[in-house]
């Protein structure tokens, strides 16, 4: 069985974002980019079921610019067999990566598909259920537990409540949760190999998708700021404030 | 216009989320309500402001294969379709823009006009203004955004609707819940949560319990205290877990990652207890406390 890993390529988790001084997005020129982190937790969930004989082949695939090659050699510095890029320099929509990523699957057949749950950039969480519902498959959301036995996937979920799990026969797409794993490190000779690993570059207007946004963005902006606090010494203090100006118990 | 609002229910009653989801829904026109499983079409129909419940008992488990195939044959008669920001409607409503495909508008927080919506980017950094040109526009709401609708005042219509086929592809195994006697988070008026510096699940209860009994605050967790096994996952609060805006959220030995504070930094006041005076927490807290709090927290739950 192939497992499909679809990874996007972001400003890196540790970085506070900065709105574009023009309104249009924020700053992501010389800004440290990194592969979006649930995308590696749900990379490490096929390394594992391909380590346990589960799964023969891991294809990361990206979406995106000539540059999102970096994250892709990453994907296969932690272990993926090939990658592909699907290249647009266009700024592209769940809705139109959904569509791009089924043509991908037409042409490679996974028999699983295990994307992370939302990307921490637009925070959309969509990509992954806009993919199953395309290919009429099964979907298992906010994985913190997947099994394979007899064509089926188990999935435990995060849900509001506590951890609902599903069976799903397969194929399937599952979308990664934090606690499903924690993601192995590239070590040095693995980045190495890497770059001998297949790249293959499909060029996203070559797979007859529109890739014109439904959703256009009008301008972004700051948050409010909150006004600064004050610093207490006793709690007597702390509970006094609280009743009395903040009013608030 | 007509919106069509997916509404959840437990224990027959309609979630607040789910009341936040209509109030949103109202500013479009009239508004539908579905409600997928056995219990709660009662309630629903005393909801304020509903024309009709469609009502889908066979759905018992909200998966998301049926609801979407359902909401894709209902989607022709609405402008809009909404649901909250709740683990069902993300689950559900993205797999609908799938079938229609519409790009979905995940956690709006502002309605500015029937296609022009406010909705949070990068954990809460910035605040992108959107415009959708769907036919029918399918969003989730922020529940902190929009105040809730009543929950009696109404009386609708029930209409009970049949599951659609289904393909057996996805099946409901369990579901584990833990059970509490406090608030929801998402609803509680004061929440305390625990991080990292708490050290372990005892502490965690030990410390946190009598000042939520104290203020009938319900308990939240940072990410690295639900990893640590201190609180269960559904506790946690932020960019990837539940987001809150109480009246007084208190953050005692968690640190203020941006992650976190997508989650809380809409409360209307923040307490910060941290030993560490540097901790980021401190610059969104318009109190802070700086100390130990394990000699803090049982010096509090005396003092209230
Ligand atoms: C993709 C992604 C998504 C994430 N989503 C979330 C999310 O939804 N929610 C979330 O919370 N995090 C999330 N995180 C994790 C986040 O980045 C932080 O790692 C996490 O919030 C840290 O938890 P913490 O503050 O409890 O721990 P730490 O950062 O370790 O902080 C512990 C704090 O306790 C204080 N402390 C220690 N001992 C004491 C004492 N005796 N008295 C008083 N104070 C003490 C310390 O000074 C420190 O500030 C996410 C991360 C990633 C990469």
């Amino acid at each position: 069985m192939k497992v499909l890993v679809p990874v996007k390529r972001v400003v890196d988790y540790n970085i506070k974002p900065r709105v574009a001084a023009d309104g249009s997005g924020v700053e992501t020129q010389g800004v440290k980019m990194s592969m979006n982190p649930f995308d590696e937790i749900a990379l490490e969930e096929a390394l594992r079921l391909r380590e346990k004989g589960q799964a023969d082949e891991v294809i990361a695939v990206s979406i995106g610019p000539q540059v999102a090659q970096d994250v892709l050699r990453t994907a296969m510095a932690m272990g993926a067999d090939r990658a592909i890029l699907v290249q647009t320099e266009a700024e592209i929509e769940p809705r139109v990566v959904s569509s791009l990523l089924k043509a991908v699957v037409e042409k490679e057949q996974p028999g699983l598909i295990s994307m992370g749950k939302q990307a921490i950039d637009d925070d959309m969480n969509a990509t992954g259920q806009m993919l199953a519902a395309r290919l009429g498959w099964p979907q298992g959301t906010f994985a913190s537990k997947v099994e394979i036995t007899d064509g089926k996937v188990s999935v435990a979920r995060e849900v509001d409540g506590g951890t609902e799990t599903v069976a799903l026969t397969l194929p399937a797409v599952i979308t990664a949760d934090l606690r499903l794993n924690e993601p192995r490190y590239a070590s040095l000779p693995n980045i190495m190999k890497a770059r001998k690993k297949p790249l293959e570059t499909i060029a996203a207007d070559s797979l007859g998708v529109d890739l014109t946004p439904h959703l256009k963005i009008i301008s972004v902006a700051e948050p409010p700021e909150r006004k600064a606090g004050v610093i207490v010494e006793t709690v007597e203090e702390l509970v006094e404030k609280l009743k009395t100006e903040a009013k608030v118990i | 216009m007509t919106a069509l609002v997916l509404i959840e229910a437990e224990n027959g009653v309609i979630r607040q989320a789910s009341r936040s989801a209509i109030a949103a829904a109202s500013r479009f026109g009239d508004v539908d309500a579905l409600l997928l499983g056995e219990t709660g079409a009662e309630a629903a129909s005393k909801l304020p402001g509903i024309r009709k419940v469609l009502h889908v008992p066979a759905l018992k488990h909200a998966l998301a294969e049926p609801a979407a195939a359902l909401l894709a044959g209902l989607a022709s008669s609405y402008s809009h379709i909404l649901s909250a920001t709740s683990s069902t409607g993300k689950n559900i409503l993205p797999r609908l823009a799938g079938l229609l495909d519409a790009q979905p508008i995940s956690d709006v927080v502002a309605i500015q006009d029937d296609a022009t919506f406010v909705r949070p980017i990068y954990a809460g950094n910035a605040l992108a203004t959107v415009q959708s040109s769907d036919s029918v526009k399918i969003m989730t709401i922020r529940s902190s955004s929009f105040d809730p609708v009543n929950e009696d005042g109404g009386s609708a219509s029930i209409e009970v609707l049949d599951a659609p086929a289904d393909d057996g592809k996805s099946n409901f195994v369990k579901l584990e819940q833990s059970q509490s006697d406090r608030p929801e988070l998402e609803v509680a008026r004061v929440v305390i949560s625990g991080g990292k510096g708490l050290k372990d699940a005892s502490n965690f209860h030990t410390l946190l319990e009598p000042i939520a009994d104290k203020l009938g605050a319900a308990i939240g967790a940072s990410r690295a205290a639900v990893d640590s096994g201190f609180a269960p996952n559904e506790m946690q609060v932020g960019q990837t877990g539940k987001v809150v805006a109480p009246e007084l959220y208190i953050a005692t030995g968690l640190s203020g990652a941006i992650q976190h504070l997508a989650g809380m930094k809409d409360s209307r006041v923040i307490v910060a207890i941290n030993i560490d005076p540097e901790a980021p927490i401190f610059k969104v807290a318009d109190y802070g406390m700086v100390g130990d709090l394990f000699e803090l927290l049982p010096a509090l739950a005396k003092a209230l």
